[in-house]
């Protein structure tokens, strides 16, 4: 069953929720073939009840130790901005919208997504532009991330502190 | 008379002297090979969340010529502590003796906390981190940003400044930052003996920075 995971992180994104679980946006996502949506809407106040979407599948929680096994559950990720968040998505190489909470602008969290869309390694928008964005976008456009390289850093500093 | 012309004199002295120390302390770490002598005693500082998780991904590719290894987190936080543990029984299986021990030292910043208010529990924790530092004696303090670094390395410095051990300060600025230094990152770049950044735009506005793409 073609998954979508939504997730917030460990603050609130009650705009997100909300528009997300709009006709719109569901009926954009029915278009593209997804038939279940899974909430993590951290401490937010909506809590979408299971039949709150006609013909669609949607589960919600608050937190769990883990979202590991509902990111590699997802063949799409809605995510926010977090760096966390997005680290963990693009590790585990599902394809990553990152949605931008205009109430957190210049934050400094935006300032990995923002790099990592230039590098085209997720995409990227609003609230107000999330339904639009459900339909035209295109998935194929994405990189693949490349893991860092702590190997790179270990062997700079055996040669600079003369490890044998 | 004398003798006041004498003391600020004396005091001078000493400030002079102190400042001449922490120069050379700071301009002669790239020649401090202390790899050569044998194990190098790290002390890292975890902070937490994904400093932590940054921090041990940088930690699994060091050699064994890395021990042994101690932890320092904010007593605050309760994930790091385990996060280390797992890590470091996994690390076990590759090579027999594994050492490593986790301090706890008050957290010199909380989220959202002040700024003025930060100075004072800064202090605090320098408080903590003077002696901490002076007993453990690390040949380098490895860090990642977290408010914690600053004090730690600050005594790591002292240690210099006094002549009793050069301690190496590495630090690796967040994945996270890529147009702009964390404050930690501003305070300790120009102490640093070895200063990494993850993103070209940072490389380009701190020259003494070391870009090796992405390493975390």
């Amino acid at each position: 069953m073609k998954t979508v995971f939504v997730t917030v992180g460990t603050t609130s994104f009650d705009e997100l929720i909300e528009i997300v679980t709009s006709s719109g946006a569901v009926q954009a996502l029915k278009a593209r073939g997804y038939e279940r949506l899974v909430l993590q809407v951290g401490r937010g106040s909506l809590l979408p009840p299971a039949d709150s979407c006609p013909n669609f599948r949607l589960e919600a929680f608050r937190f769990k130790d883990s979202i590991a096994e509902d990111i590699r559950q997802a063949d799409l990720v809605i995510s926010h901005a977090g760096a966390g968040s997005c680290l963990e998505v693009l590790g585990a190489e599902k394809p990553l919208l990152v949605v931008i909470n205009n109430k957190l602008m210049n934050n400094h969290q935006l300032e990995l997504a923002a790099q990592l869309h230039i590098d085209s390694h997720l995409l990227y928008c609003t609230c107000s532009t999330l339904t639009e964005k459900l339909r035209t976008m295109d998935l194929s456009v994405l990189q693949p991330f490349s893991p860092g390289q702590p190997k790179n850093f270990a062997n700079f500093l055996d040669k600079a502190l003369g490890v044998q | 008379m004398t003798f006041l012309v004498g003391a600020v004199f004396a005091v001078l002295l000493i400030c002079l002297v102190f400042i001449i120390r922490l120069y050379i302390v700071v301009k002669t770490g790239s020649h401090h090979k202390p790899g050569r002598k044998g194990p190098i005693a790290v002390l890292v500082v975890a902070g937490s969340g994904g400093h932590t998780t940054e921090i041990l991904r940088l930690m699994e590719c060091l050699s064994t010529a890395y021990t042994p290894r101690h932890y320092v987190i904010a007593d605050t936080d309760k994930m790091s502590e385990e996060k280390i543990c797992t890590f470091e029984s996994s690390k076990q299986h590759s090579d027999s003796e594994s050492q490593f021990t986790i301090c706890r030292i008050p957290r010199s910043r909380e989220v959202h906390q002040s700024w003025s208010s930060t100075v004072v529990s800064t202090l605090n924790a320098l408080l903590y981190s003077l002696p901490l530092v002076f007993r453990l004696r690390p040949d380098m303090v490895l860090c990642n940003g977290p408010g914690t670094c600053v004090p730690l390395c600050m005594a790591g410095l002292l240690l210099g400044i006094l002549g009793m051990k050069k301690v190496l300060i590495v630090y690796v600025e967040s994945i996270c930052r890529v147009q702009m230094l964390s404050l930690t990152g501003k305070i300790l770049y120009p102490i640093s003996d070895y200063f990494f950044v993850q993103w070209p735009s940072l490389r380009d506005k701190y020259p003494k920075s070391i870009f090796l793409g992405r390493i975390v």
